[in-house]
């Protein structure tokens, strides 16, 4: 697996603390935030792969207002969302928005790295693509390398 | 209880109607029956009052004539001419060619010496003067006797005439055929009870009646009560049947002929009436209990019915709205319990990685940390599990939508069962209707559906059993039984059933989640679970599933 990096959002301190160190352990470059503002600071700051959010969050805009955020401004990001209430359709929503997938708090370590692993996957392949068009374009129209660059 | 209840009303309808419809009819029929009764009766006394003025005006016509001729025959005749019995003789025959029944002809002259007679009996010599009768006839100038004996021994009765001639007189008498007379009497005697008869004053029979007495004895009726031109008197005659008596002065009064029938005998046309409204009523009575009875037994069974769909849906609503709310209990209180859970785990996780690193491998009690931390994370699995199952149909709030063949999840829940079933010896009979389309729905859903109930009637009926499984289509539905020969499920059972975390297996066998979460699949699908116990053994679940027709893609 290639290097990615990922944030996590989620109120609950002791979860936060506690996932982002064993995420960290495993030497995945992990940032904890509380808050769904944090999250897009810190976004705006640095390059995430993958954001695991909850879903519910008191205060602030909440888990799907960020989503939608995290969306508009960076729509190659992988969103996965996480939930402990019963209420799935908030989930399924958000999945309409482009989440990646959702999962059911509490969570075993090692199927969120199997969900980590396939959005890194899913948004690697996706960049790829990008970067293959890109060249295609840029074997086409040579001369687009310095607009590219501007950007 | 409740059967007495509707006993009861239905009791109170039957009556209340029968006595509202009945009473009518019945008054109807009694009012009509003694009006009809009253005006025959009064008819019928009408009829023998006639009777009774015509016959007294024959019988005086009778005595009119014969006096009327004794009178002629006195006034054309002198004395000494009607003293010479040839001539009274001759006298007599023409009496008799042209009025008849007179018996004997004689001349008693004014001392009251029979002077002349012509009859069979010798009475001549005879000597009437000191006779009440002689005295009257010579004062008044007539008279007509009572029946009497006399000295001939037979019932007769006398008319005599007075006659003046030369300052003397003398007196004309006759005596009358008493046969002759009664036969006219005797002609009013009519049908099986009639009767027709004379009394004088004293009420002393002078025609010898059909039913009681004789000529000359005397009647048990009183004559006075009898006045005017004709009286009728109801009175029960002396073997103490009812008789309607009509009598009739006649013969200045001196006579009453008698008229008496039971009038029952003449009302037949009564009998006949009574006999056709009686058979009406008894046809309407009939017609009108059998009608309530039915159309009352028909309400009250439509009643019980009604009554019956309505405590079902109230109990299918009321446990609806109980498992809406639990859900939503539910819902919260996962949420409360899976933060910490997913706390707890990272910690857990946390510490497993730590225990990982060098420094503790060599650790005396890291064996004992390990399953420890193992303990914690097995349970913490538990735990979840039960939340997860709480929310298990929650998750698919959003069925998939494919096509399901019904029967085929069926068997494969079997398939999936019957290794368990085996086991225990339990043998799983499936009937499936072959009519039952393809549907749209979630075969993953209904097969968790199909194989909570069926692994419940396995786990209810334990060893040694049956358990039926039955599917076909009823209009619009589909409708599958799971039927199983256990124990079978008690009232409070019954209510419960349902309910989450309601469960009869010892703790930690079943969560209480099986029904609750089919119930709410089957629910969201538009149908119904329904579960009841058989007539003779174990319990029966009705699943109720709507057909929806696939989308052709």
């Amino acid at each position: 697996m290639d290097y990615f990096s990922i944030m996590v959002v989620d109120d609950e301190v002791d979860f936060l603390e506690t996932l982002v160190k064993r995420l960290q352990k495993r030497n995945i470059d992990t940032v904890g935030v509380t808050s769904g503002e944090e999250a897009l600071k810190i976004l705006g700051e640095k390059r995430i792969d993958v954001v695991i959010l909850d879903v519910k969050m008191p205060g602030g805009i909440d888990g799907i207002e960020t989503l939608r955020e995290i969306k508009r401004h960076q729509p190659l990001t992988e969103v996965i969302l996480l939930t402990g209430h019963g209420s799935v359709e908030t989930s399924i929503d958000g999945m309409k928005m482009g989440a990646f997938d959702y999962l059911l708090k509490p969570i075993k370590l090692e199927e969120l790295m199997i969900k980590l692993s396939e959005a890194f996957e899913k948004k690697d392949l996706q960049e790829q693509k990008i970067r293959k068009a890109r060249i295609k374009e840029l074997v086409r129209f040579p001369g687009r390398v310095f607009q590219q660059e501007k950007e | 209880m409740k059967e007495q209840v509707y006993r009861n009303l239905q009791r109170k309808i039957i009556a209340l109607t029968l006595v509202v419809s009945l009473a009518p009819l019945l008054i109807l029929g009694m009012t009509l029956y003694y009006q009809f009764e009253a005006t025959c009766r009064e008819k019928t006394k009408e009829q023998i009052r006639y009777r009774a003025q015509a016959q007294a005006e024959a019988v005086d016509l009778f005595l009119k004539e014969r006096t009327a001729i004794l009178n002629a025959m006195a006034d054309t005749h002198t004395f000494d001419h009607m003293i010479d019995e040839k001539n009274l003789a001759r006298i007599f025959d023409v009496m008799n060619a042209h009025a008849g029944a007179f018996v004997d002809l004689g001349i008693i002259d004014s001392i009251g010496t029979h002077r002349a007679y012509v009859g069979p009996y010798d009475l001549r010599g005879r000597n009437y003067f000191d006779q009440p009768w002689f005295n009257e006839v010579i004062v008044k100038g007539h008279y007509k006797s009572d029946v009497y004996m006399g000295f001939r021994r037979q019932p007769h009765f006398i008319i005599a005439v007075r006659r003046h001639e030369n300052q003397q007189a003398w007196i004309l008498r006759a005596t009358i055929d008493p046969n002759r007379f009664e036969e006219i009497i005797r002609s009013a005697q009519i049908g099986r009870t009639g009767d027709a008869y004379l009394v004088n004053r004293d009420g002393i029979f002078q025609t010898r009646p059909r039913f009681e007495g004789d000529v000359l004895e005397k009647t048990s009726l009183d004559t006075t009560q009898f006045g005017g031109r004709v009286t009728v008197i109801e009175k029960a005659d002396p073997t103490g049947e009812e008789r309607l008596y009509a009598g009739s002065w006649l013969n200045d009064n001196k006579w009453l002929l008698v008229i008496n029938q039971q009038p029952l005998e003449l009302m037949s046309r009564l009998f006949a009436l009574r006999q056709t409204e009686i058979f009406i009523i008894t046809l309407g009575v009939l017609a009108i209990m059998a009608t309530t009875v039915f159309t009352t037994r028909l309400a009250i069974s439509r009643l019980i019915k009604a009554d019956q769909e309505m405590i079902e849906l109230n109990a299918q609503l009321m446990q609806s709205d109980k498992l809406a709310a639990l859900g939503k209990m539910a819902a919260g209180v996962a949420h409360e319990i899976n933060n910490p859970l997913a706390v707890i785990l990272q910690k857990t996780g946390w510490l497993e990685d730590l225990l990982a690193e060098e420094e503790f491998k060599e650790s005396e009690n890291i064996a004992e940390f390990r399953k420890s931390i193992a303990k914690i994370e097995e349970h913490v699995e538990r735990a979840r599990k039960v939340v997860h199952n709480m929310l298990g149909y929650a998750r698919k709030m959003e069925p998939r939508l494919e096509d399901v063949d019904v029967n085929d999840t069926i068997h494969q829940t079997i398939t999936i069962l019957e290794n368990h079933a085996r086991i225990n010896n339990i043998d799983i009979q499936v009937d499936l209707a072959e009519t039952i389309p393809i549907i749209a729905g979630d075969q993953a859903q209904l097969q968790q559906v199909f194989l909570n109930l069926i692994s419940n009637a396995i786990d209810a009926i334990g060893s040694n059993g049956a358990i039926e499984v039955d599917s076909r289509r009823r209009d619009d539905v589909i409708v599958v039984n799971i039927r199983d020969d256990g124990p079978g499920l008690s009232e409070e059972k019954m209510r419960k059933i349902f309910d989450p975390f309601y469960t009869t297996k010892e703790s930690g066998k079943g969560t209480g989640l099986g029904l609750w979460v089919s119930h709410s699949i089957v629910s969201k699908m538009g149908g119904s679970i329904q579960v009841k116990n058989n007539h003779d053994k174990g319990a029966v679940f009705t699943v109720e599933i709507p057909i929806v027709i696939p989308e052709k893609k």
